[in-house]
């Protein structure tokens, strides 16, 4: 019997990925030609065109002044991004800070647990695909359909920036431009990992997409508020050197920090306003000798910001690695 | 040996103590088509999923067409085709569209993709309705989709999960009709069922499951022999005689049981039917019914689980 002869072993044979390409262009078409995809892009033409066109307007009349002076260290371009126009207050990172995880979360919230409810997971796992392959394809064809949304996004932005402005950007502000959305691109990713992690736990695709919203919420709405709290109660109760307080405010910052949508804020700060020297607590003694408001080049600027880069991709990473885990160990009957 | 296509041995599996599969020894042959019977729970979906490599396997070893599902369930799900109980379908999908998802995930060439689920279609009637989104497919045009599904995979396999519950006796006869023309394509079929007098029409062998073990392996008509005892039961309607002392004069009949108005159940070691019609009319009574009881997988079926619920 050939059983015998061949090493009873719990290695599995064949390549992980077999299979990922079929389900990674059927996710992706399902996802573009989804209602949920026009909401979705709604969403983004509401939320983020209506901050770019105030700005765009106050920019307006700044770039003449700028035109008149001659002076490219402004980054006129880069303001579309950060400035905080006077009618809407929200500027056009903030909203993408916001809208970014709504987006991720309506395309991953249910990837899994739908397919388990139209009972159509046994069928798929019993064609010659590992469970990898699934849940990688998904991954990937949702962060794709996210890209493809954020990329539209920016174009619209740079461009009606062109046509109102008047003034073509610099290599550099382009090159911050696309770094931004680079970040983005990463900052999506993570809510998507823990849109699909809440999917992979939860049958009902309506309590996935309570916990993933209740997430979202509770790091915009309470962990703002919370973070500072724990670190002030976590402080001894009487500061009596610098090095304490310095202690004190950077626990802080490292709360806030557990949170993606501090990374996301950092980073693109950094990318978008290049004056940013740092992102964590400075004394007004370590400034000394620095100009203010003298820019940084952007390479300086890329190394600013490279732990909030890294911690974005690797939360992304150790998400996704949950809901990786939590999927094999699920029993695919009903 | 080479004419197995499954082979467990001693196959397994635990969920903390309980024992939803235990120890239980198969062998499915080439080509025929085998029914595990068994109440819901009695771990007929856990063997499956073992043997597909879906779930782990606690115990033992199974063997499909050679390959382990545990090491390298790939190369079983390429083999074997798999109707789950209650299929599904992507409903907003036609079922072209959905078979060629699985096509792309089989690894079909696209040259061939189109030809090959025009030939499943076919075989399942469907052809006509192939570019109708699944969502407007009734539930037995839904496990004929699955059928067509394993045909377009040339599966040497066919595991087939309750595929005849929830439908209307239509469609169980329709499907039936196709999963004995899986077999003549030469395709082994395993399926599971509680819906017990159509899959004797069908199974060349059943197993019949209780609590995670087989307990009884064979024919209809073996197992039949063996829980009913071996004979041949008559169903017998007379009136105008004595039709007891009639029937218990005959040789070979063992016990005469009343069996409603003016019917008796006969049991004998032989076939006695040509002297119970004799012995009726020349005693002057009239035979309105005599009839040769075909064992009734039914009858065993509960018959059985009496036993062991009376054993217990």
């Amino acid at each position: 019997m050939p059983r015998n002869v061949r090493p009873r072993s719990a290695v599995r044979v064949g390549s992980p990925f077999t299979g990922l390409a079929p389900v990674f262009m059927k996710e992706l078409a399902d996802h573009l030609s989804s209602i949920r995809m026009m909401v979705l892009t709604l969403f983004v033409i509401v939320f983020g065109a209506f901050p770019v066109a105030s700005s765009l307007q106050q920019l307006k009349s700044a770039a003449s002044a700028v035109s008149t002076l001659g002076s490219s260290e402004v980054f006129l371009f880069l303001r579309i991004f950060t400035i905080e126009p006077e009618q809407v207050q929200i500027p056009f990172f903030a909203a993408l800070n916001f809208i970014i995880p709504l987006m991720a979360i309506g395309l991953g919230f249910d990837s899994v647990n739908s397919e388990f409810n139209r009972r159509t997971l046994s069928r798929v796992l019993s064609q010659p695909i590992y469970r990898d392959a699934l849940l990688l394809g998904k991954f990937l064809a949702g962060l794709t359909t996210l890209a493809v949304a954020l990329v539209a996004l920016w174009l619209i932005v740079l461009g009606s920036g062109l046509v109102l402005l008047g003034i073509p950007p610099t290599g550099s502000e382009v090159a911050r431009a696309l770094g931004f959305l680079v970040v983005a691109i990463a900052y999506g990713g993570v809510w998507l990992a823990v849109a699909m992690l809440f999917s992979v736990i939860f049958r009902s695709t309506a309590t996935s997409a309570l916990c993933a919203l209740g997430l979202w919420l509770f790091f915009f709405i309470i962990w703002p508020q919370l973070g500072p709290a724990i670190a002030i109660a976590l402080a001894p109760s009487e500061i009596r050197n610098l090095d304490q307080y310095v202690g004190v405010q950077e626990m802080g910052l490292l709360l806030m920090r557990l949170s993606p949508g501090t990374l996301f804020t950092e980073a693109v700060l950094a990318l978008l306003s290049p004056e940013t020297r740092s992102l964590g607590f400075v004394l007004p003694m370590q400034m000394r000798g620095a100009i203010p408001g003298a820019p940084l080049s952007f390479d300086q600027s890329l190394l600013l910001i490279w732990p909030q880069v890294t911690g974005l991709i690797a939360s992304m990473i150790v998400v996704f690695a949950a809901a990786y885990v939590v999927f094999q160990r699920q029993e695919v009957r009903a | 040996m080479a004419d197995n296509v499954i082979e467990a041995r001693g196959l397994s599996k635990f969920y903390g103590t309980q024992r939803a599969v235990d120890a239980i020894d198969l062998d499915i042959r080439r080509g025929e088509i085998f029914g595990l019977l068994g109440p819901n729970g009695a771990g007929k979906t856990t063997a499956i999923l073992m043997m597909l490599g879906l779930t782990d396997i606690s115990g033992g070893s199974v063997e499909v067409l050679g390959y382990n599902p545990v090491r390298e369930p790939l190369e079983v799900k390429r083999r074997v085709g798999y109707l789950p109980d209650s299929v599904g379908f992507y409903d907003h999908l036609t079922a072209r569209e959905n078979l060629v998802y699985t096509a792309r995930l089989l690894g079909i060439p696209r040259s061939q993709t189109g030809r090959r689920i025009m030939e499943a279609m076919e075989s399942v009637q469907l052809a006509d309705v192939v570019d109708k989104r699944v969502a407007t497919y009734s539930r037995g045009m839904r496990q004929r989709l699955g059928i067509a599904e394993i045909v377009m995979k040339k599966a040497e396999v066919a595991i087939l999960d309750e595929p005849t519950s929830g439908l209307d006796p239509h469609a169980t006869v329709e499907l039936l009709e196709m999963i004995r023309g899986l077999k003549r394509m030469g395709v082994a079929v395993l399926l599971s069922s509680h819906l017990l007098d159509r899959v004797q029409s069908v199974c060349d062998r059943v197993a019949l499951f209780n609590k995670g073990r087989i307990a009884l392996m064979g024919t209809v008509v073996e197992l039949a022999n063996k829980v009913l005892g071996a004979g041949h039961p008559l169903l017998v309607e007379a009136s105008g005689t004595d039709v007891v002392a009639a029937l218990r004069g005959i040789e070979g009949v063992q016990r005469v049981m009343p069996d409603g108005e003016g019917a008796w159940r006969v049991f004998a070691d032989r076939d006695v039917r040509a002297a119970a019609a004799q012995r009726i009319v020349s005693s002057g009574g009239s035979l309105t019914r005599l009839a040769d009881l075909q064992p009734s997988l039914e009858e065993v079926y509960t018959r059985y689980f009496q036993d062991v619920r009376h054993a217990a």
